[in-house]
């Protein structure tokens, strides 16, 4: 299984090391350098918001779940954060704590509803999303509070061309590849999300495994929501108007990530996180028109995972619903 | 005979009970706070505004209970009357022409959608957010950014006028009525061969290829018709309130919410079509409500998102024991 | 658990990168919040100074010429860019747009491509970049950044997003050394050389507000249209109505979101007639403003007084009807100031530090006029978009 998921990540890398290529050679056409270090500053500084969001989205969709309310969270978290500091630079780990603690509560909520309500992920995390906004909507009319500037650190200090965002970032991708890979409960997503009913069978607790990724995932936005915090110096409701959401989904889906669930891995998605950050790049470099960006984002987007997607689907998707049926597959 | 038990099994036991009882529920609050909403005037102005969701869910009903997404839906009904604005530009004389386009434009898209899907692979989330990326980008590149022409006077009917002076009812919306022949058609398709095909593919599709079911067609026919609903849902909105930059934006999420209020699971293979108009009649009305409530407008989403994740966790509660031997293949 | 575990290594990642964090470049000037209204967010939106001085400045002679109403300034405070000043023109000028995600920003957006032009055939400006962040504050920040690190803008113009959020960002261009020149929405810190505006949200509210209170009956109802909450241009305009309604006899029976959806708009005004009359309707912004009417039409109700915006369809329609309605205007033609403002700085000439534009609305009185100015225009074009001299008149606009 190892040796499978490796060859499909080991695609995407492929995958990306080509955009970067066609990318690099289009801007060189077009006489700039997309490799010149102000290019690169930009490319990894993309890579950080949608990378947290992204590494969490990974988690749930491997248990065969989704989350819509990411957007929400983040926005959410900003203002915790934010507030929570307020200014001061000694209210920092407090703020933190905070964020962490609502976003995980949200991320209990979302799961606990998906695995104990049978409500549809969609419709779970789609309503969750909306019971935040409404509270967002009613309660903060704009920004509010005042990120510390020890705390937008986070946010603009880099090293040599790599910001810290993106390390952090990376940081927490590593830890979810060792926590996939690992541990047992990342083993048993595996399982939940290939299929619940042998998983459950087999004697994994489905609900925990399942409560346990959302909760993960929440407070991967709930960093999301500190980085912005760091970036905007306060906290903004408004972030949630950005379908950070949709964006996440598309990078773990590029990542390699099956949303029927059981099939994938971080690595995968911090290459497809990746692979959307050299696109908006270029994209910016080369000035492209906002809309016709928008039409080369959904074409590549499709056209990638049409690229990889064969072959996995056929080795992976029929799972055993029908298991009689197994046999007279070719 | 076994239609109309399999009917009955999932009146009782699903999401379909639940859908009619919180309509009806919405509809004795909506009458208790305003007697003055159930006069014909104000019934027929809802039904004419509630018509294009209602539509777009059956549309969206075949995609779903066929196993998949369609989330282009919105960017669609928006190019869709941005498309008539410019090219009918206020003629009369293109009125017809144009809706001939229109209708193979929405018939193509499905077509790709479906494509894309079956024959490439690609998960129908991604396939459709990309195309929901594409259409959002693509019009706007050729209208420059905002929408030109003008519809014209004929064009709107539909969506704006209707049968004057019917003894009772006063005017009869072309909408309502559209939306009926809609609903009556979907309903018919359902009990032909293709219907249960679609459903059988929902529910398993492996087992449905293997007993000679084309499983990529009837599914591409579900995009089609998706797409379909989309073009006939733009001509309503369009007609009922002209053109704005933002028509149809976000729809994609109401009406996916909308059939899965009526008890369609998503994934496919659970649920009827009426309920699933019900599902968009019952949104309709809770926003109704909203209004009639005088609810604040910033905390109508948290409502909204309650609401929602109450009724689906509730039929799902319901659907519990008899849903749990749907997995024997027929 | 495994959730604990995660949550205290990240929690511990964080504050070790925080620890070393200090070693390197960029931001660490505090003093970004010295000038006002950075902490006001979150609860209240209305700032009473703010608003007598927007109001004010509505009766205030501009100076310049009235014919190059994006020139004219009210009440200037002239400052001296002499500093700025470069050899030999063909500048990099570069421009950071929020979006071009409504009618009016396209609009604008058209105006200001089209000055432009005529400044790089005067050899001003030699490259214009621009980067587009589609909404996103987060993506503006970067695309900021990405012209501060790429070192060679000459001038940097800024139609920021959101007023808070993008302060730090402002404040690292303007470190950079580059003029920096913001306009349309504002940030927190004065940095900027320069800071293009129409009057604002408060007058243009005031405007519509004081026309409904001056043409209805006292007791009349009034209905209160707006796109989205938390976007404080748009808020002001909702606070300054608030306040005039407050000290009026007028009803005001609700105040609801419709995202400019013409659709919805249509089917809330519906509604409201449904339950009652309806005697004026009050936008926050114009579009949509025509579904708004047919409702009434469809309804067969008398035709409201109606605040609109200067867009084109709207005008139109009130033109046909003849109804009572007054167009608030938020200056379209503020898109031609930056572009200008940045040649006369890398010229080192004298630029006001606030650069107030005129903001008046379309009357009953001018409406004709206007009407017949933009003749060839589309709908959702904006009347007082300022560039019937450029030399792209009217195809730029009209083929947009």
């Amino acid at each position: 299984m190892t040796s499978e998921r490796l060859s499909t990540t080991a695609l995407i890398y492929v995958a990306l090391a080509g955009v970067l290529a066609a990318g690099g050679a289009a801007v060189a056409v077009d006489g700039g350098n997309l490799f010149s270090t102000a290019n690169l500053v930009d490319m990894l500084t993309r890579t950080s918001l949608t990378g947290f969001l992204a590494i969490g989205m990974t988690l749930v969709i491997l248990c065969r779940s989704l989350d819509l309310s990411v957007g929400y969270v983040a926005a959410l978290s900003s203002l915790v954060a934010a507030t929570t500091m307020d200014g001061a630079p000694g209210n920092v780990p407090l703020g933190i704590a905070a964020v962490l603690l609502v976003s995980g509560l949200i991320g209990a909520a979302n799961g606990a509803i998906v695995a104990f309500g049978r409500v549809n992920p969609f419709i779970a995390t789609l309503g969750v999303g909306l019971i935040i906004k409404g509270y967002l909507d009613t309660e903060y009319k704009g920004p509010a509070g005042d990120v510390p500037a020890i705390f937008q650190q986070f946010g603009y200090t880099r090293i040599a061309f790599v910001p810290v965002s993106t390390i952090v970032m990376l940081c927490l991708a590593a830890a979810g590849i060792w926590f996939l890979r690992s541990t047992r409960t990342g083993h048993h997503m595996y399982a939940v999300g290939g299929n619940i009913d042998v998983a459950r069978m087999s004697g994994i607790r489905t609900h925990r495994t399942r409560i346990t990724a959302h909760v993960l995932c929440s407070m991967c936005a709930g960093v999301a929501g500190m980085l912005l915090a760091a970036r905007f110096g306060t906290g903004s409701a408004e972030a949630y108007t950005n379908l950070y959401e949709l964006d996440a989904i598309a990078a773990t889906v590029l990542g390699g990530t099956l949303l029927l669930g059981g099939r994938g891995g971080v690595a995968g998605t911090v290459a497809g996180v990746a692979i959307l950050a050299v696109l908006d790049t270029v994209f910016n470099v080369m000035q492209i028109d906002p809309f016709a960006k928008d039409v080369l984002r959904g074409t590549i987007i499709i056209a990638a995972v049409a690229l990889y997607a064969r072959r996995q689907i056929d080795r992976t998707a029929r799972r055993p619903r029908f298991a009689a049926a197994g046999t007279g597959r070719p | 005979m076994q239609r109309a038990r399999s009917a009955a099994a999932a009146l009782l036991g699903g999401g379909t009970g639940t859908v009619f009882a919180l309509l009806a529920v919405i509809f004795a609050i909506v009458f208790a706070v305003n007697p003055g909403f159930f006069q014909a005037a104000s019934l027929m102005a809802f039904l004419k505004q509630a018509a294009p969701l209602v539509i777009l869910a059956a549309g969206q009903y075949f995609v779903i209970v066929s196993g998949n997404f369609d989330l282009s839906v919105g960017a669609l009904v928006g190019a869709q009357v941005v498309i008539a604005a410019r090219l009918i530009d206020g003629e009369e004389a293109r009125t017809v022409p144009v809706i001939g386009v229109m209708l193979l434009f929405g018939i193509a898209v499905g077509l790709v959608n479906g494509l894309v899907t079956t024959v490439l692979k690609v998960q129908s989330f991604i396939t459709t957010l990309g195309m929901l990326l594409v259409l959002y980008g693509a019009i706007r590149l050729w209208t420059g950014g905002a929408p030109t022409g003008s519809l014209s006077e004929s064009f709107r009917v539909p969506g704006r006028m209707g049968i004057e002076n019917v003894p009772l009812l006063g005017q009869v919306p072309w909408a309502l009525l559209i939306m009926i022949a809609c609903g009556a058609a979907a309903i018919w398709l359902m009990r032909t061969r293709f219907g249960r095909v679609l459903i059988a593919t929902g529910d398993n599709d492996l087992a449905a290829e293997l007993s000679g079911a084309r499983v990529d067609t009837v599914r591409t026919a579900a995009f089609v018709l998706s797409g379909l609903s989309a073009t006939i849902a733009g001509i309503l909105i369009g007609g009922f309130a002209g053109v704005s930059a933002q028509v149809g934006e976000g729809m994609e999420f109401t009406v996916i919410t909308a059939v899965v209020l009526g008890g369609v699971v998503l994934g496919g293979g659970q649920g009827l079509v009426v309920a699933a108009m019900a599902g968009a009649l019952t949104i309709e009305a809770l926003f109704t409500l909203f209004n009639q409530l005088a609810l604040p407008a910033s905390l109508r989403p948290s409502v909204q998102g309650a609401i929602i994740i109450a009724a689906v966790a509730y039929a799902a509660r319901r659907r519990m024991r008899p849903a749990g031997q749907t997995a024997t293949p027929s | 658990m495994n959730t604990t575990r995660l949550a205290v290594a990240s929690a511990a990642a964080l504050g070790l990168l925080l620890a070393t964090a200090c070693t390197t470049d960029e931001i660490d000037d505090p003093d970004t919040q010295e000038t006002a209204a950075g902490e006001e967010g979150g609860d209240d939106w209305f700032v009473q100074a703010d608003y007598e001085r927007q109001l004010e400045q509505r009766e205030i002679e501009p100076e310049g010429d009235p014919a190059e109403p994006w020139l004219q300034a009210i009440d200037p405070d002239w400052v001296d860019t002499s500093e700025f000043a470069l050899e030999g023109g063909d500048a990099t000028v570069c421009f950071s747009n929020a979006s071009v995600s409504n009618p009016w920003r396209v609009t604008g957006w058209i105006t200001m491509q089209q000055q432009v032009e005529v400044l790089q055939d005067q050899g001003l400006i030699g490259e214009f970049r621009s980067s587009d962040a589609a909404d996103d504050d987060d993506q503006q920040i970067s695309d900021i950044q990405a012209f501060v690190d790429s070192g060679d803008c000459d001038a940097i113009i800024i139609s920021p997003s959101t007023t808070a959020t993008l302060t730090p960002a402002v404040q690292a261009a303007c470190d950079s050394g580059a003029p920096v020149i913001v306009f349309d929405r504002g940030v927190n810190t004065d940095c900027a050389v320069t800071f293009i505006h129409p009057i604002g949200g408060y007058a243009y509210g005031a405007d519509g507000a004081e026309f409904l209170v001056d043409n209805l009956e006292p007791g009349s109802t009034v209905l209160a249209l707006r796109i989205l909450p938390g976007v404080d241009v748009l808020e002001h305009r909702w606070a300054a109505a608030q306040e005039i309604f407050g000290d009026s006899d007028l009803e005001i029976l609700g105040d609801e979101f419709t995202g400019g959806d013409a659709a919805e708009i249509k089917n809330i005004v519906t509604q409201y007639l449904q339950r009652g009359e309806v005697d004026g309707i009050w936008m926050d912004a114009g579009d949509g403003a025509v579904a708004g009417i047919e409702a009434f039409e469809d309804a067969g109700k008398p035709y409201p007084v109606m605040v609109g915006e200067d867009e084109l369809s709207f005008m139109r329609k009130w033109d046909e009807t003849g109804m009572t309605a007054i167009a608030p205007v938020y200056s379209n033609f503020q898109w031609r100031t930056p572009v200008l403002a940045a040649t006369m700085i890398l010229s080192g000439e004298q630029v006001p530090s606030e650069w107030v534009l005129p903001q008046e609305p379309i009357t009953e009185a001018d409406l004709d006029e206007y009407l017949e100015r933009n003749a060839d225009m589309p709908s959702l074009h904006y009347a007082k978009f300022g560039g019937e001299d450029l030399p792209g008149f009217p195809d730029a606009w009209r083929d947009r």
